[in-house]
């Protein structure tokens, strides 16, 4: 095979064009004759509006166009939530595009001017005059489940959008009754605002005189956008192309369809003529959806000796003003079945309340669900090694899940696939060298230095999935991918695919399975994505699914091409097809390699077909539609290490490594990229993240100034290594390593920072770890003692 | 967001933006826009004009006659930062500039500019305080030069009027036995001071000679910390001295004024302001020597 096939850490592809600003974007699009719209946003969290004047602003210069919920309701349908969480009592509050009569957050949309240019569309905005009856509000997600909390949405009782439980195995308070210790702990998840780099956009063009429309937009999965906009704004399927050109980051905040979507297609079909939203960095801090904000009381059972007998949990899920396309399957389905983590956990039971509350509505943040399971048990993990005064990493050996191969059944009804989670552990510690920095520690705090080493060990749920479990848990969609692979006649190849990548480096990837799998060279491959029109149906990037999935079934469509291909060779070398042979781009005769025809010779002749073999059609093209037997796991181990300034409160990284298993990696760099990016975004939750609303529901965190986001100097080299785990059931073995790194990097750095905090009594801190949160910390707990 | 409308106007001289202001009542000078295009962005300032004083070159620059460093208002902070002159006589405005922002903020902002907006939270007004530095200002009635204290007047207010061009900021340069020094506490999303300490010390043989200690960032305007500098001078410069001097820093600070917001509050600001002081003082000590 050649050096830069299937394995090798060539260069992304994507780069050159990303970094030199020639990528063009939704904004770069440039249509004649385009309008601009801009969104009218409410500035109360709750308000009853009574009456709205747009006389102002419909004359206003350049304004060609005002609609208020009147003139929309009749044109644009709610927007929907499509994952109906069966069995939880699910109830969907309608969620109108252009606000009826009631806001419900700080950035609901009220009404809408479309004008010639951009400012006088805003200039117009500030001309609407709205009569707003201020409501009260409600922020947190438990307070908002209190019976006398204001009430978001009529017909929905105590702002209970469902109540969602798992259980597994043997009787949980039998379990809790038995332990001989019992560790609780209460745990914040706050807020997240995904800040991608390029806000969200679109821009539709509706032509009246064919019915058909083009809206290009920033999405992570185009098809979704036109299935649903064509639900939403009754364009035919069939005449609706979506296009996601350069996406310029989602983090799943871009997984979502949502109302600015809606209403932009709306006003190009009413008005006939190009219409271009582009959202302002506020308002995407405002109305592009935010994650996590869980309250989490948690605790576990286990004996003496250290080995975990049951944990129990009640979540508390704060899903916004109303449910985002995706919203109810993240504090659920994908958090709440993977509370067995790494471990043998014979009993779990959880109940997760999802909340209406007076702000933006949450959705899939990276990792999505996961972090906040991974975060819970890794806390009570450490919890248990500090109560019976034992090493972290011993305590997590005591119960972690043997090595296995293939399938291991966890109680929440899970199969994981295969892993070797002592094995990720163990490389770990030797790579950190565990005991050294155990004895820098002892030594530094003999000098009154407070160094914390923190262990999280993951597995996580991947590769989503296959689509009869889809259909069972409630997603109003399949979950396979597709993948359409055609041979030009000079050898060249054309990947179409159905998943949508915005930066994860899969035109790089999928060209090395396609090279792996003929021989071609990868730099013979493009690989075409983001447009309706042009590629297969498929569901999107997100959940770390796109190689997981799309790549298998890439894979496969490869496999096709190379079973044609051998009955064209063998009939060019007038052989039989049994006695042909293949190795890396040459079909021949066995035994008789030098004399073997390439791909690039069949692909010729498939093209031309001036001699084919009976029976078989011309062209050299396969198309493949994969939907997987199974989820994939990926799993890992970490170590963050810091060190507390007691004396300010502040916290520095000094260390992090971490030992990922994500099976065999397409391309290492790749990987190592994905890694690093995800372990960022989760330390960003633990030490500086945090969307904060004042108790009257304005975002207080709402520009760059205010919300922290991880910066370059504030982070230490990271040390990425690997395993490597085949998964079973995956015709490459691979698993999903996009979201690893979050989903483990939280729990490390916390754990971290409570390790060395312990020897000072702090025993919880709430996140993100700020100075002032851990200088409070200790305060209080010196006070104490 | 986007700015509403407004005119625009480049001068070419100090003449010409003088004359451009006083045609243009309601208008705005421009420098390097670091502090004033946001504004306008999310539309908390609407001036009719902006009047682009940053293509004056007569504006930039620093220069020392060995007493006292002249530092043009246009200077931009990596200019400030970089500055030999600077890194020798006026350490603690240089190690401030350097910590403003990121490289693109230091390349575009500058020092007038950067004064005249007086953002509590920005670098450099505590340590113009610190040092003892002069703004001279141009008017309709001609220059005047103001010393700090009457500069800063205030949360974003100080003593340049909205007919005003400041055209030039001085130094005292420091001599033989005399050091300074800037910590600060940045805010991890904006950079912005949380907590900003300039430290001036002079010595002699391991004895302060002279202190001057400003704060900024945890106060409306730079202040000075009266109480530090008194506790220093005269005593020795060591480090149990410097905490003592340091931990005076909280009484001289009025509950009332000192600032807080959902990263650090107030309360946690005042009792760990003396730790930012300490590190000014001992640092500024150390060049002193």
């Amino acid at each position: 095979m050649s050096a830069s096939t299937f394995g090798s850490g060539i260069r992304r592809r994507e780069d050159p064009r990303l970094i030199t600003g020639s990528a063009a974007y939704t904004d770069d699009i440039v249509l004649p004759g385009t309008l601009h719209a801009a969104m009218l946003r409410s500035p109360y969290a709750h308000a009853r509006i009574n009456g709205i004047d747009t006389s102002a602003a419909s004359e206003a210069s350049g304004v060609v166009a005002v609609y208020t919920h009147a003139d929309t309701v009749d044109e644009i349908a709610p927007a929907p939530c499509a994952w109906l969480l069966p069995n939880s009592g699910l109830t969907i509050a309608e969620y109108h595009c252009v606000a009826k009569d009631t806001v419900r957050y700080v950035g609901d949309i009220v009404a809408v001017v479309v004008a010639e240019s951009c400012s006088q569309a805003y200039d117009a905005l500030d001309l609407i005059d709205v009569d707003y009856e201020p409501l009260d509000a409600v922020i947190a997600p438990k307070a908002a489940a209190a019976e006398d909390a204001p009430q978001l949405h009529d017909e929905i009782k105590g702002n209970q959008a469902f109540h969602w439980t798992v259980t597994g195995g043997g009787d949980i308070d039998e379990a809790f009754g038995a332990a001989d210790v019992v560790v609780k702990e209460t745990i914040v998840q706050q807020r997240l605002i995904p800040n991608a780099m390029e806000p969200r956009a679109a821009l539709a063009r509706y032509v009246q005189a064919t019915g058909e429309l083009t809206l290009w937009n920033t999405t992570q999965n185009p098809h979704i956008v036109r299935f649903l906009c064509s639900l939403v704004n009754g364009v035919p399927e069939d005449k609706l192309r979506v296009i996601a050109p350069e996406v310029g980051g989602g983090f799943g905040s871009k997984i979502a369809v949502y109302p600015a979507d809606f209403i932009t297609v709306f006003c190009s079909k009413k008005l006939g003529v190009p219409v271009k939203w582009v959202e302002t960095r506020s308002e995407n801090y405002q109305a592009t959806t935010h994650g996590r904000d869980h309250v989490q009381e948690i605790e576990m059972a286990a004996t003496s000796d250290g080995r975990i007998t049951g944990l129990r949990a009640t979540v508390h899920a704060g899903m916004g003003a109303y449910l985002s396309t995706a919203a109810p399957g993240i504090p659920t389905i994908l958090h709440g079945l993977m509370l067995s983590g790494v471990y043998d956990i014979p009993a779990i039971h959880e109940d997760v309340y999802g909340i209406y509350t007076n702000t933006t509505p949450v959705e899939a943040y990276r990792g999505a669900g996961r972090p906040e399971a991974t975060f819970m048990v890794e806390r009570l993990v450490d919890l248990l090694a500090s109560r019976l005064g034992l090493d972290p990493a011993e305590v997590r050996r005591r119960n972690f899940i043997p090595k296995f191969d293939d399938g291991h059944d966890v109680v929440t009804g899970l199969t994981y696939d295969s892993g070797d989670y002592d094995g990720a552990l163990t490389k770990l510690l030797g790579k950190a060298g565990y005991e050294g920095l155990r004895a820098e520690q002892a030594a530094a705090r003999e000098k009154g230095r407070h160094i914390g080493l923190g262990l999280s060990t993951y597995v996580e749920i991947c590769g989503l999935g296959p689509s009869q479990v889809a259909g069972a848990i409630g997603f109003q969609g399949g979950l396979w991918e597709s993948a359409i692979l055609r041979f030009h006649p000079s050898g060249k190849v054309n990947v179409m695919i159905g998943a949508s990548p915005h930066g994860q480096g899969e035109e790089t990837t999928f060209a090395q399975i396609v090279a792996g799998e003929l021989g071609v060279s990868p730099e013979d491959v493009k690989v075409i994505h983001g447009d309706t029109e042009s590629t297969p149906m498929g569901w999107g990037t997100y959940g770390s699914r796109t190689t997981a999935v799309g790549g298998a079934a890439l894979a496969l469509a490869a496999r096709k091409i190379r079973d044609k291909a051998k009955i064209i060779a063998a009939h060019l070398l007038e052989a039989a097809v049994e006695d042909m042979e293949y190795e890396d781009g040459n079909f021949f005769v066995k035994g008789s390699p030098d004399t073997g025809k390439t791909i690039q010779d069949i692909a010729l002749m498939a093209n031309v077909a001036w001699n084919m073999p009976e029976g078989v059609e011309a062209g050299l093209e396969a198309t493949s539609f994969y939907d997987p037997p199974n989820f994939v796991f990926p799993y890992g181990a970490h170590l963050a290490v810091v060190e507390v300034d007691s004396e300010t409160g502040n916290v520095e990284l000094k260390r992090y490594i971490a030992v990922d298993d994500c099976g065999p990696q397409i391309n290492p760099v790749i990987v190592e990229g994905q890694v690093h990016g995800g372990i960022v975004q989760g330390i960003g939750q633990a030490m500086w993240e945090e969307g904060v609303y004042d108790e009257d529901g304005q975002l207080l965190t709402g520009t760059m100034l205010d919300y922290a986001l991880p910066r370059a100097d504030r982070l230490p080299d990271i040390e990425v290594h690997s395993t490597v785990t085949p998964s079973p059931h995956h015709p490459l073995g691979v698993k999903g390593i996009g979201e690893a790194g979050t989903i483990a990097s939280t729990a490390a750095v916390y754990n971290a920072v409570i390790d060395a905090l312990q020897p000072l009594g702090v025993a919880s801190v709430n996140m993100p770890l700020t100075p002032e949160r851990v200088w409070r910390s200790i305060q209080e707990s010196q006070g104490r003692n | 967001m986007y700015a509403p409308e407004f005119d625009y106007h480049r001068a070419g001289s100090v003449a010409e933006a003088a004359e451009l202001l006083s045609k243009h009542p309601d208008s705005k000078l421009l420098a390097g826009g670091h502090s004033l295009i946001p504004i306008l962005k999310v539309r908390l300032a609407s001036p009719s004009a902006l009047i682009d004083i940053g293509r004056i070159d007569s504006l930039r620059g620093i220069s020392s006659d060995g007493g006292t460093i002249r530092i043009g208002s246009l200077t931009t902070h990596a200019e400030l930062a970089s500055s030999e002159v600077l890194n020798v006589a006026a350490t603690a405005l240089s190690e401030a500039a350097g910590m403003i922002g990121d490289p693109a903020v230091r390349n575009r902002g500058t020092i007038g500019g950067n004064v005249a907006h007086a953002d509590p939270a920005s670098d450099l007004p505590a340590v113009l305080a610190c040092l003892g530095a002069e703004f001279v200002i141009s008017g309709p009635e001609g220059e005047r030069t103001v010393g700090a204290s009457d500069f800063f007047e205030g949360l974003m207010t100080t003593a340049v009027g909205e007919q005003d061009i400041l055209t030039r900021i001085e130094v005292p340069a420091s001599g033989p036995g005399e050091g300074s020094a800037y910590a600060k506490f940045a805010h991890p999303a904006s950079r912005y001071a949380v907590i900003g300490a300039a430290a001036r010390i002079a010595s002699s043989g391991g004895t302060c000679t002279g202190a001057s200690v400003a704060l900024g960032g945890l106060v409306p305007a730079p202040v000075r910390a009266g109480a530090v500098e008194q506790a220093l001078v005269g005593g020795p410069l060591t480090e149990e001295s410097i905490a003592a001097a340091s931990s005076a820093v909280a009484d001289g600070l009025d509950d009332d004024e000192v600032l807080g917001d959902v990263y650090a509050s107030a309360g946690y600001r005042k009792a760990v302001a003396h730790i930012w002081v300490r590190r000014a003082i001992t640092a500024a000590a150390g060049r002193s020597g």
